[in-house]
């Protein structure tokens, strides 16, 4: 894209501009033309009035304070991972295992609620948080080596290393840390009640994590675009052995960036557990991984993007909830204006760069 | 320039959430059940109109509802289902007895949110899906899982004016739950007890496979009494020695199949079937056992099945199935509503047995046993003596002497269990071959 707006400058200022908001618009207005479009002739399909759903979809999740606590709680998870996304995004890194990279975090996250349990809850959060923490960086920074070691591609290695903490997450809820006299893949016992992030009156809303995903993402915005480190990482991105030969240690930026983009993960993974499920269950990252994935590919490596984006899927998919209840349809629905809102921006995003090129 | 790979990772990400949305539907969908009907009833407006009978209400049987006056204010109930309304088992018993509750009640209305489990819905939570329904104006919930215990609790402190039935559960008992909420579980014991003997019955080589679902005292006390069932039956009327009859059972990991997660129950039951084992009793929500066990019959193997939970379970494989023992949840779950309705709620611990007078009367028996097509005649009438024997109380399996499978003892000799002793079973009995998880 750098290549092109370079070639822009021969233009005229003025019609670079031009250019550039129509160009800027398309963007953002194409992508979800096309989304809605798409997902309009599937409710139509279903016989559904789209105009209901579509505001139950994009209103329902502020309709009472329960459920905008509820997609508050889904936001922050999601923030952290795409967040830390854009950072492996910018270093041109595909960091498919983030999944597990948020399994490894709330597994982290469990090691000391089990091993200090009387400890006073404040402290056992920040060691929780820093547990997951680790974990979730230790399990980019073995997605990197891979990748920077044995040459296995970074999106492989990730998802092999999805798979693997999917199984050591259910070992334990299966095998040591299963509940006294059961085992069941439904999860662990629940944590005592004092163990979970305190909330805002009867709301399931922790305030702790929206503070995190924000804090968090203001500095990876911090580091990305104000830090000589988020340029050097950046120059990475763009070319590795360019930036190499000037002097940036490619390979140390790389495994930063991974690294970066885990302890994220691994935050969010220790969110799951003591803000939101309160327990450990195979599917503790419920997705927000794969949603961060979608999440960047819209935004890209802009991280400011990233809140506005996360909120809105979170918004689908707590309002999607409502779906069957009121309109009589799967809330699945949500996955799918979600998916062709990825989609048709890749489309335009493709388009645009094929008109440019002409 | 390195150009990202944008569109090869769209599609794996893509390509990963598709597998997971279809991962999780029932392996079997079964044949005889009505095609699911739109998600929850549309709203119907409190309006003035008289209460004509709405589209879901139209049951084979005549609601009453109908020729009543209309209720001056409608009584929203509604049903968290930890599977879909259609697995042919434990959901869609509670879901049929949902509609037949609301057909006796007038003025009442079902709402519904189905597959509340961590695979199909990852970002839902019991409470925020008893949220929902709330919202939607239920002034009762039913939960019917197990796993929505601690759920179905937070969400009844935070809505005391709501009433809560937490299906299987005994949070009454043990005193955790709060004064809204109320318990029901069906005596399952004794159409386990049934299921056995009709495997044992008809087994040439009597070996008896047991699918399991995860292991907790209520899925550890259903096994014993399948197997006790098996035993009694063998040694009594197959006048077979009991060593010479094998009981296993393979714990899945949960209620249904979560790819990636549970044991697959289709292997399972096919591995049971190729290690020899002639009849499949399924203890899982689902059909899987009975459905492996017709493909192997067709194939030209001889293994029979017994279903669980659903009256109409057998519709799945008619020729090897040899009975279903199935919970009735629809008069109880009537006289609990109807008793909310007239403000007579009660908060207790209910654990209700057959109608003796006739287990498949279906306006006042907890726990029936159908006998399925696969059963031979002669049988058929083994099975009704012992039945008539449990009706009349001269045979109780739970007499002693009774050992865990450590060898510990669990029922002295001469002595009957309790109740609650047979609620909380901690292991499996001696005899069973698999994992008690104490």
């Amino acid at each position: 894209m750098q290549i092109q707006d370079a070639g822009g400058q021969l233009t005229s200022r003025t019609t670079y501009r031009l250019a550039d908001l129509a160009d800027y618009l398309a963007r953002l207005v194409l992508p979800f033309l096309g989304a809605l479009v798409l997902t309009t002739v599937v409710l139509l399909t279903v016989d559904v009035a789209p105009l209901d759903a579509y505001r139950i979809l994009l209103f329902g999740a502020f309709s009472t304070p329960i459920r905008f606590g509820d997609m508050v709680m889904l936001a922050s998870p999601l923030i952290l991972c795409a967040g830390g996304l854009t950072l492996t995004f910018a270093a041109g890194l595909y960091n498919l295992g983030i999944e597990g990279q948020v399994v490894l975090g709330a597994i982290a996250a469990m090691i000391p609620l089990r091993l200090f349990p009387d400890l006073p809850p404040p402290l056992l959060w920040m060691l929780s948080f820093a547990f997951g923490a680790a974990g979730g960086t230790l399990w980019a920074l073995l997605a990197a080596s891979l990748r920077l070691g044995a040459g296995v591609n970074e999106i492989f290695a990730g998802l092999g290393l999805n798979f693997l903490a999917s199984g050591i997450a259910l070992y334990l809820i299966l095998g040591p840390w299963r509940r006294e006299g059961s085992a069941s893949s439904s999860g662990t016992a629940l944590l005592p009640r004092e163990l979970w992030l305190p909330t805002i009156g009867s709301l399931r809303l922790a305030p702790l994590a929206p503070i995190i995903a924000i804090v968090s993402l203001v500095v990876v915005w911090w580091v990305l675009s104000r830090m000589r480190w988020g340029l050097e990482v950046r120059a990475v991105g763009l070319n590795g052995a360019a930036a190499d030969r000037l002097g940036v240690p490619a390979v140390k930026r790389m495994a930063q960036a991974m690294a970066g983009c885990g302890l994220l993960a691994g935050l969010a993974g220790t969110l799951q557990v003591l803000g939101v499920f309160h327990q450990l269950i195979p599917n503790i990252s419920s997705g927000v991984g794969l949603i961060g994935l979608l999440v960047v590919l819209l935004v890209l490596a802009r991280p400011i993007w990233v809140l506005p984006v996360a909120v809105v899927f979170a918004t689908f998919t707590v309002g999607s909830v409502q779906l069957p209840l009121t309109l009589g349809i799967d809330s699945s629905i949500a996955g799918v204006l979600q998916g062709t809102l990825v989609l048709a921006a890749l489309v335009s995003r493709g388009l645009m760069q094929r008109r440019r090129r002409a | 320039m390195r150009q990202p790979p944008v569109r090869f990772i769209a599609l794996l990400v893509l390509f990963a959430l598709l597998l997971g949305a279809c991962g999780t539907t029932p392996a079997a969908q079964p044949t005889a059940a009505p095609a699911p009907e739109a998600t929850g009833a549309p709203p119907v407006e409190p309006t003035d109109a008289p209460a004509e009978p709405t589209a879901e209400a139209t049951q084979p049987t005549e609601p009453p509802a109908a020729t009543e006056a209309p209720a001056e204010e409608e009584f929203v109930f509604g049903m968290i289902l930890v599977g879909p309304t259609n697995d042919g088992g434990w959901n869609q018993a509670h879901f049929e007895a949902a509609k037949y509750a609301e057909a006796r009640l007038p003025g009442s209305r079902f709402i519904y949110i189905d597959k509340v489990n961590p695979a199909d819905r990852p970002n839902v939570q019991v409470e925020q899906a008893i949220e929902e329904l709330i919202s939607q104006g239920a002034k009762f919930v039913i939960t019917n899982s197990a796993e929505f215990g601690e759920g179905t609790n937070l969400a009844a402190e935070a809505h005391p004016d709501v009433y809560f039935l937490h299906a299987s559960g005994d949070a009454v008992l043990t005193g955790s739950a709060p004064p809204n909420v109320t318990n029901l579980m069906g005596r399952m014991e004794y159409g386990k007890m049934m299921a056995g003997c009709a495997a044992a019955l008809q087994s040439d080589a009597g070996k008896l496979a047991y699918l399991g679902p995860l292991i907790d005292p209520e899925t550890r006390r259903l096994v014993n009494s399948t197997y006790l069932g098996a035993k009694y039956c063998w040694e009594n009327y197959r006048e077979q020695p009991a060593d010479s009859l094998d009981f296993k059972v393979t714990w899945i990991g949960f209620w249904f199949n979560i790819p990636g997660v549970t044991l697959d129950p289709t292997r399972v039951a096919t591995d049971f079937i190729s290690e020899g084992n002639d009849v499949i009793i399924s203890g899982i929500d689902t059909t899987e056992g009975l459905v492996e066990a017709n493909k192997a019959s067709a194939a030209g193997r001889t293994v029979w099945a017994v279903p669980y939970d659903y009256k109409d379970a057998c519709a799945q494989g008619e020729d090897v199935c040899l009975g279903v023992p199935y919970f009735n949840w629809g008069p109880r779950y009537t006289e609990i509503l109807g008793d909310a309705i007239e403000g007579r709620f009660e908060s207790q611990w209910e654990w209700i047995g057959p109608d003796w007078n006739d287990i498949n009367n279906p306006d006042s028996s907890m726990i029936g046993f159908i006998k399925g097509p696969g059963l031979t005649p002669e049988n058929g009438v083994l099975l009704d003596d012992f039945i008539s024997k449990l009706a009349d109380g001269s045979l109780n399996l739970f007499t002693g002497p009774l050992n865990f499978q450590d060898g510990t003892v669990f029922v002295a000799d001469g002595e009957v269990a309790e109740d609650l002793a047979i609620w909380n079973t901690p292991q499996l009995l001696e005899g069973i071959e698999g994992q008690s998880a104490p």
